[in-house]
């Protein structure tokens, strides 16, 4: 079936209103890190019509991704970002994509983030969390940047939340959970802050800036 | 007082470098955020706290 871009906006202002969805779709958001975290907030993005997404990874599809991660056994090896700019077209032919599969640094995130409205910090390692986020609040001030610390093991669903933790700096996450205490990553949880993120990124293209 | 994530703390005079190696940060993990602004790194050793400041420190934990 082939779905024209009219139909498919039509059915997108039906559901969201037309003055939200022209705002989703004038929308840029980056995605830093493209696992368990970044390809679900992608997918939740894509689905509701985002116009732009900007999809920063350095990483290839390996098997041990296949249980939490928006990938398929038939893309293993592949670059990140290419096989999730295909996941994402088959979702939604007419999100505009920019794809970038290298590590992010002090020295390119302005280049590689400079288009972006919203940024959201979806990488795994603690130490490149937390510096995305001093430098996306250090250099480019403009810009929300929406992070996720602390969705690891099987603790309860209820305890991920979205904190603002000033006016540009969203956290989701139960902001304690730590994978390198040996408790895992499943699906569910990581899928319910991923959903976290792509939620208060939605909230603040509505100009609903509180949680 | 200098109030951290809410608690009231008495760390006037205290630089942002001396109260989270005091608290056990990991330097390498965490962003300071000081009456709503962020701290770069390169200013924990000569930003100190005033009384009355508000700050938050996120200290961020694996897995994504």
């Amino acid at each position: 079936m082939i779905l024209s871009k009219n139909e498919w906006i039509g059915w997108l202002n039906d559901r969201h209103g037309v003055e939200l969805q022209n705002k989703v779709s004038a929308t840029t958001v980056g995605i830093c890190g493209l696992g368990g975290l970044g390809s679900n907030i992608a997918i939740a993005l894509a689905q509701a019509g985002i116009g732009k997404l900007v999809l920063i990874d350095f990483d290839k599809v390996d098997i041990s991704n296949l249980h939490r991660q928006q990938y398929k056994i038939s893309q293993i090896g592949m670059y990140k970002t290419e096989a999730l700019r295909h996941n994402l077209k088959e979702i939604n032919p007419y999100l505009e994509t920019q794809i970038h599969t290298i590590c992010i640094n002090e020295h390119n995130v302005k280049e590689l983030l400079g288009d972006c409205d919203i940024i959201c910090e979806a990488f795994d390692n603690a130490e490149c969390k937390a510096m995305l986020t001093n430098l996306v609040l250090e250099e480019m001030p403009d810009k929300y940047i929406v992070a996720a610390s602390g969705m690891a093991g099987m603790g309860s669903a209820n305890s991920i939340h979205t904190r603002k933790v000033s006016k540009k700096f969203y956290l989701c996450g139960d902001e304690i959970s730590d994978v390198s205490k040996g408790i895992g990553l499943v699906s569910t949880r990581v899928m319910i802050c991923a959903a976290h993120q792509a939620h208060t990124v939605l909230r603040l293209i509505a100009d609903e800036f509180e949680v | 007082m200098v109030k951290i994530n809410g608690e009231n703390l008495d760390i006037a005079g205290k630089s942002v470098s001396d109260y989270l190696n005091l608290a056990g940060y990991d330097l390498m993990r965490v962003a300071v955020e000081l009456n709503g602004d962020i701290v770069p790194k390169w200013r924990y050793a000569e930003t100190v706290f005033n009384e009355d400041d508000s700050v938050e420190v996120v200290s961020f934990v694996g897995g994504g």
